[in-house]
């Protein structure tokens, strides 16, 4: 099994670094590179659109009363609901409103936006033909293998202990991979419930259909803490790898629908 | 030799019961597939009911297991030893076709390494992790895959 060549891109966009592997038909010619281009260009949209570094986003518009809902750009109003699901799924643990500075509920997007933003990006990549694509925004991915005899994507998990090496290997043919975690940017992630950084649990990484699903459900579960791995098996058609805080692993497998 | 070999079928069997679990709480009749899945050891002859690539047991060698029927289809799993050790697992045909299929293919199990590996131990092609910002990305291990192929 001697492995195709595959062909690597990376920029960065939302403070983060976007990578691309592609292998098959269309890796480094013109059209692959106007695929990766295009993907590029609905990430940086995507960031003007919804980020909250940027003063003059319409998120950041939204937050400080200038814009209605009604008055931004349609996707606005599709991650909103999107967020909103994800809140009453996840018992309240997930919300897009996040405790501010003073304590009052303060809108944040971001735990949506990135899978969102990114599934939807890969579009172009998926219209590749004879193409695999696996597009990756800072540690998740979405991927596709054009040939189902083919070979999956082989997409290591990261040790939360040590960044440097990786703790399991998870064969992905069509799908989406997220983990969330603190390894990188500290104790960023919060249950929204309390506005504190959950116990016991030090990553949560799942495995859906979709980078938007994935995403959302790594987010959520880890903010479950101590309940991760529970909360995520009553998830339809997620599996995934808890690490706990002990380094201790929970392998949680796909209820079927 | 042939006990380890049988080790190992029993190891793979696992596996493939591991993938087709939930065949057996399902209501469509679950055991053919479970049979089918055991049969690499139940046929007692270890070493016939896989192939192996490579040679004695203190060098690498690769082994497949026997095709295993699940609901969606065809499960093959093969393994990587060195040493004696698992160093490696990897799934080597998925049930594909039908849309149904396809979502079983989007819900790969994670397999836990014997002992965390480095990036190019591990052939992996990308890396999932808690976010990496642009600003600790050249320490990353996402970072020496992509330069691997640049």
């Amino acid at each position: 099994m001697t492995a195709p060549p595959t062909a690597r891109y990376v920029e960065h966009v939302m403070g983060m670094p976007i990578s691309l592997a592609l292998r098959g038909r269309h890796t480094g010619d013109a059209t692959a590179r106007a695929a990766w281009a295009a993907t590029m260009a609905a990430l940086r949209e995507a960031d003007r659109v919804f980020s909250t570094y940027r003063e003059d986003s319409a998120v950041s518009r939204l937050r400080r009363g200038e814009l209605g809902l009604e008055d931004c750009p349609a996707e606005v109003a599709e991650v909103l609901a999107l967020g909103e699901t994800a809140e009453r799924d996840s018992a309240g643990a997930f919300s897009v409103w996040l405790p501010g500075p003073d304590g009052r509920p303060l809108l944040d997007p971001s735990g949506v936006v990135k899978g969102w933003a990114t599934e939807r990006a890969a579009e172009h990549l998926r219209a590749l033909p004879g193409t695999d694509f696996c597009l990756s925004a800072g540690g998740d991915m979405t991927c596709a293998t054009a040939d189902p005899a083919g070979r999956p994507w082989r997409i290591g998990v990261e040790d939360p202990a040590d960044p440097r090496r990786v703790l399991a290997v998870l064969p992905v043919y069509s799908g989406a991979v997220a983990t969330s975690g603190t390894a990188h940017r500290g104790a960023h992630l919060v249950d929204a419930r309390t506005g504190r950084a959950p116990d016991g649990v030090a990553s949560v990484t799942v495995v859906a259909g979709s980078l938007t699903r994935a995403d959302i459900d790594a987010t959520a579960a880890y903010a479950h803490g101590a309940e991760a791995a529970h909360w995520l098996a009553t998830r339809p058609g997620r599996s995934g790898l808890v690490v706990w805080a002990d380094g201790t692993t929970t392998v949680v497998e796909p209820v079927l629908p | 030799m042939r006990r380890i070999v049988l080790w190992l079928m029993s190891t793979l069997t696992v596996l493939v019961l591991l993938f087709g679990y939930h065949t057996s709480t399902s209501s469509q009749p679950a055991a053919s597939a479970e049979s089918s899945a055991v049969a690499p050891v139940s046929s007692g002859t270890g070493s016939s009911s896989g192939s192996a690539s490579g040679s004695t047991g203190t060098s690498t060698s690769t082994f497949t297991g026997d095709s295993a029927s699940t609901r969606w289809g065809p499960v093959q799993v093969e393994i990587t030893v060195a040493g004696g050790t698992i160093t490696d697992v990897s799934v080597v045909d998925y049930p594909s076709g039908n849309g149904k299929d396809q979502q079983i293919n989007a819900r790969a199990l994670p397999v836990l390494v014997q002992e965390t590996l480095d990036a190019q131990s591990a052939d992996i092609d990308m890396v999932s992790g808690a976010t990496v910002t642009s600003d600790g990305y050249l320490e990353s291990l996402q970072s020496a895959l992509d330069q691997a192929g640049l």
